[in-house]
């Protein structure tokens, strides 16, 4: 049997990929240029007894898809710069109450109401840094229609995996082209259930750490009655001040994404192994970047293409590896210079790193990558 | 016999963090007396709260209780309920905490009208952060940042739901004791979204700074204000002067979210 394929854009994808992977609550604000995401899933929900709301804001958003995460539901919520600063306080409360669920944020030109409908890639340090306090970051960053239906089933899965919120970061370039998508069919992309507890309710604690860094997470209604705050807290969920316990919950809640690097980060290599100068993109930038590469190769430069997936956690490792090999490191991005700042962090002064940095809210083509690559010796 | 709280209570929670003298507690008890009343199940009844001294309530009851952010009770109540329909959802907190920053959610939630009861603790005052004027602080009251009298024209809670389209609105006192229990198991029967304002004190931040000698005097003046609704309809415009209402103040059969949202899965499910 033939796979069913459409025609579709980003944000559209975005929202069956959510389906597939079990998304049975949305929550949203209308935002340019996400909202498509809303308007699909105000139609599919309903059809599966999934529920829709449009709330009165993008913090009671993010607020009501939490409350319905903890009641056992698969959330999401999607936004655009000025909603995703909304919702940061409460992406906090997601992090430390550990609260799986999916932030889907589509990158327009900000700060403030900035360019509504021009692409950017100025959120990615907002996916790390928005929110206040030591807490763990996971952030994905695809760069066509079928990928962004791809991670956001990732997203869903690795929410459930670690219990800590997700964010898909498209571009607005990524979320609002339409491009060919293959459907895969059911069972055949693995969908991650919620650890559930195996103790029985007397015995329940929330953030039992004797199940390891990701305790598992019982929903309300389901027999089990347990506390939720947003206060530090000790492994029975009630607020503690105890320096100790404080300190090593903290730790935990950031250990538990950092020490599973490996299974978070993906990201794809083109062209590397005798490559003299790596580029390194992100959604829609990496597609220039991929054409710059074969036309520089076509001209007898040894480029290659180091395309990041997962934004967060940072591919640290691979970046650092890279750093030892090539003899420049370029990296386009439609910002004023964010995830260049990484890449410096990692390749630690052995080679240049050459940024191109765009916020006109136009996509940066190959011709400027490939003048960058050639300005490498 | 006397009532047996326990049976609600968290073992190992109490002390409470509440203030002797604050009326928190005499609103906590008839919540508990009113979860008696209408048997409601723990395990299957949410109490979620916001940020503030009202807002530490939940902690102590032994239910699924979540104590959110400041001011996002509603919002995250109504992601509870929405996904569990069959829990009962009770949410609590200060007036600082509805009425400020949790004002919008608070007027959405009432006009959204989801089968919901929200008990608002309104001791005039932020209590938890030391005395700040919060928006139902009366005009020229003092608070720690309005040393020369409050300029701001206060809230009047239970005008702000009925206006925002609550189906049920009541009014209550901490000295009322023993009305608050009823009042509450009357909102939660009440299918659609419900609010219990209880006028409350808070003697260590508000009190202390508006010349109440005790909270004995604190809960006279409250004994003093309450005119039950039926009382009222036979005094005079001028006796009333200064009064505030109490009892059921507001109540409407409006069609109620879920039972709504049931009919649009019906109509998408037809359309499939
Ligand atoms: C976003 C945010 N802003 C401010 C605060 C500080 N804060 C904590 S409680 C509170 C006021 C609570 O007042 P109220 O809701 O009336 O409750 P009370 O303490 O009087 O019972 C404030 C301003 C906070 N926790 N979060
Ligand atoms: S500060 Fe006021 S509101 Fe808070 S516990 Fe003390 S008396 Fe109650
Ligand atoms: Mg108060």
């Amino acid at each position: 049997m033939s796979k069913k394929v459409a025609f579709l854009q980003g944000n559209e994808a975005a929202a069956h990929g959510a389906l597939y992977a079990g998304c049975n609550f949305f929550a949203g604000y209308p935002i340019t240029p996400s909202t498509e995401v809303s308007e699909v899933l105000s139609i599919e929900l309903p059809k599966i007894g999934g529920k829709f709301l449009q709330m009165e804001d993008e913090i009671a958003a993010m607020a009501a898809i939490l409350g319905a995460s903890l009641a056992g539901a698969k959330v999401l919520t999607s936004t655009s710069g000025p909603g995703l600063s909304l919702k940061q306080e409460l992406v906090g409360y997601g992090c430390i109450a550990e609260i799986p669920c999916v932030v889907y944020n589509v990158m327009r030109g900000g700060p403030s109401t900035g360019m509504p409908t021009g692409p950017s890639q100025s959120d990615v340090m907002c996916a790390k840094w928005g929110t206040h306090g030591d807490h763990p970051a996971i952030c994905l960053t695809p760069a066509s229609v079928q990928e962004t239906y791809e991670e956001i089933i990732r997203a869903f899965n690795l929410s459930e995996k670690y219990r800590t919120p997700v964010m898909v970061m498209p571009d607005e370039i990524v979320a609002h082209m339409r491009e060919r998508i293959v459907f895969p069919e059911p069972g055949e992309v693995e969908v991650t259930p919620r650890k559930s507890p195996t103790v029985p309710p007397e015995q329940y604690k929330p953030y039992d750490t004797s199940f390891g860094d990701v305790p598992p997470l019982a929903a309300f209604g389901s027999g089990y009655k347990f506390h939720v705050t947003g206060l530090n807290k000790a492994s029975d969920g009630f607020p503690t001040t105890k320096a100790n316990l404080v300190q090593a919950e903290e730790e935990r809640q950031v250990r538990k994404v950092d020490a599973n690097i490996d299974d978070i980060v993906q990201f794809e290599e083109y062209l590397l192994d005798d490559a003299e100068v790596a580029v390194v993109a992100y959604g829609s930038t990496s597609r220039s970047a991929r054409y710059a590469v074969n036309v520089a190769r076509e001209q007898g430069i040894k480029a290659g293409l180091f395309r990041i997936k997962t934004f967060w956690p940072f591919p640290d490792k691979q970046i650092k590896a890279l750093a030892g090999r090539v003899k420049g490191i370029v990296i386009p991005e439609m910002n004023l210079g964010m995830c260049s700042l990484e890449l410096e962090r990692c390749a630690q002064g052995k080679v240049p790193v050459l940024g191109i940095f765009r916020v006109d809210g136009e996509p940066i083509n190959p011709d400027q990558i490939l003048d960058k690559i050639k300005e490498v010796k | 016999m006397s009532f047996d709280y326990d049976k609600y209570l968290r073992p190992g929670k109490l002390p409470h963090i509440w203030c002797p003298g604050c009326g928190h507690g005499i609103v906590m008890k008839g919540l508990i007396r009113a979860m008696d009343t209408l048997k409601l199940k723990k395990e299957e009844t949410a109490i979620v709260s916001g940020i503030g001294c009202a807002s530490r309530l939940p902690g102590y009851i032994d239910c699924c209780t979540l104590h959110t952010a400041h001011g996002r009770a509603a919002a995250f109540a109504t992601g509870v309920k929405m996904a569990r329909p069959e829990m009962n959802v009770i949410l609590c907190g200060g007036d600082g905490d509805g009425t400020a920053i949790g004002g919008n959610h608070f007027i959405h939630a009432c006009r959204r009208n989801i089968d919901m009861t929200y008990i608002i603790m309104n001791n005039y005052i932020y209590g938890m952060t030391g005395g700040q004027f919060s928006p139902c602080t009366p005009t020229g009251h003092k608070a720690s940042t309005t040393p020369y009298g409050n300029p701001d024209p206060n809230f009047d809670i239970a005008k702000l739901a009925i206006g925002a389209g609550a189906t049920f609105v009541a009014r209550g006192t901490a000295f009322h004791a023993n009305q608050i229990d009823k009042l509450i198991v009357e909102a939660i029967q009440h299918k659609g979204f419900s609010v219990v304002e209880i006028l409350d004190d808070c003697p260590t931040t508000y009190g202390r700074r508006n010349k109440y000698k005790s909270v004995i005097e604190m809960m006279n003046r409250l004994k003093d204000v309450a005119v039950p609704v039926k009382a009222a309809e036979k005094m005079t415009a001028e006796q009333l002067q200064g009064k505030v209402l109490t009892g059921v103040l507001y109540k409407e059969d409006k069609p109620e979210y879920i039972a709504e949202y049931a009919k649009v899965i019906e109509r998408a499910k037809a359309a499939k």
